[in-house]
């Protein structure tokens, strides 16, 4: 058993860890060239993990990170890219909170309800892409994109025939959830002004689910198998192209779950001001967290720190807050060649201890040579 | 020409990459004309004169042999490619050596025979004076490794250097002028031809007596278990690439498909496993239809599959050997419990078939790529054997395996038909063929065309039967 090997946990870390650091000396970089001061920027972003109010509002975006990457990351244990969780939770929502402002029902039900509408439009929403591709042989990258449009389009529509002024606001939304539909807060964070979302259990859960799924049952080892030997997949038996459509629908109902807990735990409505991109972000901490399930945490926590700390620095020490975009690319790119590199040293280290270890072992026995990989 | 022999994993690629500038030794030098030289590279082992023919082709389908040929060292005449000097070498060379090529056809429209010379060509016209081939006639049948030694004779009596890696021991007889036998790494011996025979070569290769494929007793029984008949299938373009195949193995009977390699084969095994739907035809397992099923049923009612190429097909690389064990096997016992994977049981499992196939690797922990091919083979031959299957459907079983393994899995299959598995084997090895098979059908673009009686046929009249060239029986 080696699973727990330490140096296979150090060079999992260490991907990450070159990433962040490469992140750093780029972004000092480009302070510099700018003529900001680099000192103060650094040590503001490091102080807003210090606030209990900023700390709320990094959990709070962090779970809603956590679903849309979640969503992404079933695809991409597959081999499919799923562009389009952007366009499948906006929809969800919408539906969501069309359905969720029409009926009243009572307490744990409503809010059932509405996350079930959202789950179902989204997963619909996706499935169109995953039949495009097994009927058709459309890239699933190309039709979720196009689908993404059309989302936007109908919302759009849909929400000018239905929506009511939104109080005190030139903006527009649907109608608000009665409080039966809505989910209380948690107050976790100790002195934070700020409450956390009550759906996040629900973002743990489904962190849970996603890692037994995957791991643990057969359908997660067919999905699996699909995703890193399409050829090897289909010798084994494997009906390759139901997966990719319920794996489509799959990271369908989880986009479906992205814009819950803002809708249930904050806004009520679906307006225009509905935070909109997410599923972009989701993404990037997919790539971060390497679909694996406490990665994507901890990758969503730091999109999100970093997310937070824009605001200070705009207001504190007059750094455009764009800085903590361009940290947010470089990241995700070296994060991605990090994880490559350490990829492929890993596999040579194993082939090279394999045959080591059985030379020890056998002695003057049966000779072998590493096999490349992929030849 | 200097031979070098070696069974699988001795070190004979690793020997050529570093002759070729594709990995730097640790110790030791390397001459060329009696100058040391440092390869850090294949360009640098191109100026210095020494080329390399790939065992697996590199060229493009879609290029003429003429754009093959120039591709990377193009002639240029203001920034334009020089066609007029690029044929005038091109035929120069070719006629020099005999290579006789053609520098308009389409690479795409050649056999496998022209395209080894066309890979040839290229290394000349690179300048090479040392050429290194690696398993030069794995791809070839007897008839053109004739020519193929024919063309290195050529080479040969025009001063050129030829290097040769084989594990063909009769071959290699036939044509070096000396020989270098590599065993685990090290030169165990230089030998002249003359001075030695095969048997002598091949002890000296293993360091042990020789396995020999041959069966002994017929099991066959009168129960038939796989039945195929009438199966065709076209391509999109309508080309039929199985024409009306049919055949039956019984129950303990080993069926041999003879044929030059992309002759249908792989579309065959493809059909017979639902990976690929026949057009026509009918396939059955015992009494029951199976035309109809999808890959996994099939695997279920107990079709085992030994694929030719194990890493596309059998392995995944990146994945620890017992998740590789439920390969294949997701919905059987001990794999999985219900919808749920059984890891203890997987991990037991796959234990067994490590002790039980002398699989050799420290862990079954360890990724599938960290094995040698010879192991993964062992694992693979030790997966589709568990859960008693009734059909084995096998795809070159043995190829890219040491001669240890070889003869372990031979018997693994022996072992198996005698308990009553029906086998269908499929072989560019036609000693394995002519050893291991009953029957022996011989399949050429699609079609069988001949039946041939193992026990009278030297693989040379099945290799003139595999070409067409042969009297059909």
């Amino acid at each position: 058993m080696n699973r727990f090997d330490p140096r296979r946990i150090l060079l999992t870390l260490a991907a990450p860890a070159m990433a962040i650091v490469f992140a750093f000396i780029i972004t000092s970089l480009v302070l510099l060239a700018a003529g900001d001061p680099i000192g103060e920027t650094w040590r503001t972003i490091l102080d807003v993990g210090s606030q209990p109010r900023s700390i709320s509002l990094i959990v709070n975006s962090a779970t809603v990170f956590y679903f849309s990457a979640l969503a992404v990351a079933i695809g991409f244990r597959m081999n499919l890219f799923n562009i389009g969780v952007d366009g499948q939770y906006r929809l969800g929502v919408f539906t969501g909170a069309l359905v969720g402002g029409a009926i009243s029902l009572p307490r744990p039900l409503h809010i059932l309800v509405i996350v079930l509408v959202a789950m179902v439009v989204s997963a619909l929403w996706a499935g169109i892409a995953g039949i495009l591709k097994v009927t058709r042989g459309v890239s699933e990258v190309i039709s979720t994109i196009m689908l993404n449009f059309i989302a936007t389009g109908l919302i759009a529509y849909f929400l000018r025939r239905v929506a009511v002024p939104v109080a005190g606001s030139n903006n527009i939304g649907t109608e608000p959830l009665p409080a039966s539909g809505r989910v209380g807060g948690l107050s976790l964070i100790p002195d934070s002004p700020l409450q956390i979302y009550g759906f996040i259990v629900v973002a743990v859960l489904a962190g849970v689910g996603y890692s037994v799924l995957l791991n643990r049952t057969r359908f997660g080892f067919d999905l699996r198998a699909t995703g890193s030997s399409e050829t090897a997949a289909v010798a084994s038996g494997v009906n390759v192209k139901r997966m990719i459509v319920i794996s489509m629908l799959l990271s369908g109902a989880v986009a479906g779950l992205v814009g819950m807990p803002v809708l249930l735990g904050e806004a009520y409505s679906y307006s225009l001001a509905f935070p909109a991109g997410l599923g972009f972000t989701g993404i990037a901490i997919a790539l971060l967290g390497r679909n694996h399930p406490v990665g994507i945490a901890i990758g969503a926590l730091l999109w999100a720190y970093l997310d937070v700390s824009g605001n200070p620095l705009q207001i504190l020490v007059g750094v455009s807050s764009e800085i903590v975009t361009i940290m947010q690319g470089v990241i995700v790119l070296s994060v991605v060649v990090a994880y490559e590199l350490v990829r492929r040293y890993r596999i040579s280290q194993e082939q090279r201890r394999v045959a080591r270890q059985l030379d020890e072992a056998a002695g003057p026995s049966e000779p072998r040579e590493p096999q490349g990989v992929g030849v | 020409m200097h031979a070098i022999v070696g069974e699988n994993g001795a070190g004979k690629s690793t020997l050529m990459k570093i002759l070729y500038g594709m990995q730097r030794p640790d110790e030791g030098s390397i001459a060329v004309n009696g100058r040391t030289v440092t390869f850090s590279s294949p360009s640098d082992a191109i100026e210095a004169g020494v080329g390399m023919v790939h065992q697996h082709f590199m060229l493009a389908d879609n290029f003429t042999v003429l754009e093959n040929v120039v591709l990377g060292s193009e002639p240029r005449k203001g920034g334009w490619l020089d066609h007029a000097e690029a044929r005038r070498r091109i035929e120069e060379i070719s006629s020099n050596y005999g290579l006789d090529a053609e520098p308009d056809t389409l690479v795409e429209e050649l056999g496998v025979g022209d395209r080894q010379r066309i890979e040839i060509l290229k290394v000349l016209y690179r300048g090479a004076r040392i050429l290194i081939l690696d398993e030069p006639t794995a791809v070839l049948v007897p008839q053109e490794v004739d020519e193929l030694f024919d063309n290195l004779r050529e080479l040969k009596a025009e001063g050129l250097t030829v290097i040769f890696i084989s594990h063909k021991l009769d071959e290699v007889l036939r044509v070096a002028d000396e020989i270098t036998v590599i065993r685990r790494g090290t030169t165990v011996g230089t030998v002249v031809p003359a001075e030695t025979n095969a048997r002598a070569l091949a002890e000296l290769m293993v360091g042990s007596e020789l396995p020999s494929p041959e069966t002994r007793e017929s099991t066959v029984t009168d129960q038939p278990m796989l039945t195929v008949s009438g199966l065709t299938l076209r391509t999109a373009a309508g080309r039929a690439v199985l024409e009306d195949i049919g055949f039956t193995i019984h129950k303990g009977e080993v069926l041999g498909i003879a044929g030059v390699e992309g002759n249908g084969q792989g579309e065959l095994v493809e059909a017979i496993m639902g990976m690929r739907r026949g057009d026509t035809g009918e396939v059955r397992l015992g009494d029951r239809d199976i035309s109809g099923w999808h890959t996994r049923e099939r695997r279920e009612a107990g079709i085992a599959y030994i694929p030719e190429d194990r890493h596309r097909h059998a392995l995944l690389l990146e994945a620890p050997l017992w998740e590789n064990r439920i390969l294949g096997h997701q919905t059987q016992e001990p794999n999985v419990k219900g919808p749920w994977i059984d890891r203890k049981g997987a991990r037991r499992d796959t234990q067994r078939i490590v002790d039980q196939y002398d699989v050799r690797t420290p862990s079954i922990d360890v990724f599938a790529s960290a094995l040698s091919g010879g192991n993964q083979q062992k694992l693979i031959v030790g997966r589709e054997m568990s859960g008693e299957p009734v059909v084995l459907i096998a795809a070159h079983p043995t190829r890219g395996v040491d001669v240890g393994a070889q003869a372990a899995i031979w018997d693994y299959i022996r072992t198996a038909r005698r308990e009553g598995l029906a086998v269908l084997l499929i072989s560019a090895d036609l000693d394995e063929l002519i050893g291991l098979s009953d029957t022996v059908k011989v399949i050429l673009r699609g079609r069988f065309v001949a039946d041939v009686d193992p026990a009278n046929v030297t693989p040379e009249d099945l290799g003139s039967a595999m070409t067409g060239a042969g009297a059909k029986e």
